[in-house]
């Protein structure tokens, strides 16, 4: 089996060819299916765990804390100690709540943010699906999550909940269109929908670079409509600690808790990492057009590590956005959609499709 | 126009202003000096509690295990929770007087708000607020403290 850190694809073909030959193409088709199951559930998890242990750090830097500092070297091990705790919690059942929808939603939101890892390329060759439609399939099932959110909050017959779930049913509503609108700007540019094109079309240069003001302008739309899509602070209205006590998960406990706070950091994770793939060029490394030498220099650092690194860019500064500005009232934030990114958004896209007329783009 | 001058001045300032706040909190972040959290049983030999922290009540002796306490219960009036019990016995002078004096000034830290009452009204100045906090102990009864130490006196200077 040959193992390239440089190009994937011929270790996963390897692999591939090696089931074919053993055995019938439906029972290789099912153990890859296998295969990337557990790799995906096994990465969601550990980034899970380590991106809640990053903001607790983070948050704390910024706060003149120092962090969890106890388990393990620099409170290394604490999420993972935490967790094993949720796991141990009872699993409180609420009275007069609708039992199967509230058993149900904490897996909605998770199986939504799954579902859209599968189309997500980390590195050259390791892409579980590559549609032709990528980036249109991972905002829809992004979208699903909060149907998870809104049942969470109605089946548990909590005033809260449920106001905290309609809070978040009309911020996605809102904000769906500008993340939408942003990344058709750079759809506009690249030409295609299907993120390994997208990512190959950044060889010389990334997007933000080459598509300059409007994909500058693209870039920040997205970041912010992309924090308030996930439900994270100061966008936070969902589950607002101070008014709402916890939102739409006010009821949960144990397990079921941890799923949403685990789909919650996964959706900033999957946001970031669109946002490191369309406007940053995904796990393409540093290129500029012409320069050969340095070209060749990026080329040494392997493509995953360029994807974690940019994804790790954006997540900071969502995580530094978080614990940077206050919570938006509702209204704030519904103006701060229709009333400005929006038309900012619409604008940009007709700039956008000027430059790529023109060919004023790199 | 106006209004698209003003709508674009209105989004260039608020960038600014959000972007400032970012400053802040990324200079904190980058400069980890300027962590206040106090790392508590490594500093344990260097940590300094600052001026205004009440730990608890003690009866200051001086070297010849004298101290101020006349036993007027006054601070055992003040608490407003009842942590202070003043037994005071009857003590003939060398002059033949009657005299009250400190049997035991009973002090219970474990009901004890810390509010500093007792200090202040003390006319005496005979106790003083401690700045110790480590008051962890096993059994409950250890937390009822006698202040003043067996075979102490009141001090040569305050008798009246
Ligand atoms: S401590 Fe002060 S107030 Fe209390 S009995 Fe003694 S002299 Fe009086
Ligand atoms: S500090 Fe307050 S509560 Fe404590 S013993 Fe003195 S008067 Fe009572």
């Amino acid at each position: 089996m040959k193992f390239n850190i440089y190009d994937l694809s011929s270790f996963t073909s390897s692999i591939n060819q090696t089931l074919m030959e053993n055995c019938s193409p439906f029972w290789a088709v099912t153990i890859e299916m296998v295969l990337v199951g557990i790799a995906i559930l096994s990465f969601y998890a550990i980034v899970g765990l380590y991106l809640v242990y990053a903001e607790r750090k983070v948050c704390a830097f910024m706060q003149c804390r120092v962090g969890p500092n106890r388990v393990g070297p620099y409170g290394f091990f604490q999420t993972i100690a935490d967790l094993i705790k949720l796991l141990m919690k009872e699993l409180i059942p609420i009275k007069n709540a609708d039992k199967f929808l509230f058993n149900l939603a904490p897996f909605i939101v998770i199986i939504a943010s799954f579902m859209a890892l599968a189309a997500i390329p980390f590195a050259k060759g390791l892409h579980a699906i590559d549609f032709n439609i990528g980036i249109f399939y991972v905002m829809a099932v992004t979208s699903i999550g909060v149907i998870g959110i809104l049942l969470a909050g109605w089946s548990s017959n909590n005033k809260y909940s449920l106001i905290g779930a309609m809070r978040s049913g009309a911020q996605i509503v809102s904000y769906e269109l500008s993340v939408g609108l942003s990344l058709v700007t750079i759809v506009i540019l690249s030409g295609s929908l299907q993120l390994s094109t997208i990512v190959e079309a950044q060889r010389d240069g990334w997007f933000l670079f080459t598509g300059h003001i409007p994909a500058l302008i693209a870039f920040l739309v997205f970041l912010v409509a992309a924090t308030a899509e996930t439900n994270r602070g100061p966008f936070d209205l969902a589950e607002a600690e101070s008014e709402l006590t916890a939102g739409f998960h006010t009821e949960y406990s144990g397990i079921k808790f941890a799923f949403f706070f685990l789909a919650e950091y996964m959706n900033m994770f999957i946001v970031a990492s669109i946002a490191a793939t369309m406007f940053l060029g995904g796990w393409m490394p540093l290129h500029v057009g012409g320069w050969e030498a340095f070209n060749n220099i990026m080329d040494f650092v392997p493509p995953f590590f360029w994807y974690i690194g940019k994804t790790a860019v954006v997540i900071f500064i969502m995580m530094w956005f978080k614990w940077t500005f206050p919570r938006l009232r509702i209204d704030q934030l519904l103006t701060l959609e229709w009333k400005y990114l929006l038309p900012i958004n619409l604008v940009n896209i007709i700039i956008m499709s000027f430059v790529v007329l023109m060919g004023w783009h790199f | 126009m106006r209004s698209i001058i003003n709508y674009l001045k209105e989004i260039f300032g608020t960038v600014r202003a959000l972007l400032k706040g970012m400053g802040v909190t990324g200079y904190y972040f980058v400069h980890p000096r300027e962590i206040v959290t106090q790392q508590y049983p490594e500093n344990r030999a260097t940590l300094k509690m600052f001026d205004r922290f009440k730990g608890e009540v003690v009866m200051p002796h001086d070297e010849n295990n004298e101290h101020h306490c006349t036993a007027c219960g006054i601070c055992e009036m003040n608490c407003p929770n009842g942590s202070i019990e003043i037994i005071s016995k009857i003590q003939l002078t060398p002059e033949g007087k009657k005299k009250k004096v400190i049997a035991k000034h009973i002090y219970h830290l474990g009901m004890c708000t810390f509010c500093n009452l007792c200090i202040k009204t003390c006319p005496s100045n005979a106790i003083i607020m401690e700045q110790t906090f480590e008051h962890a102990v096993f059994n409950r009864a250890k937390l009822t403290k006698v202040l003043n130490q067996p075979g102490s006196k009141l001090s040569k200077g305050d008798k009246k």
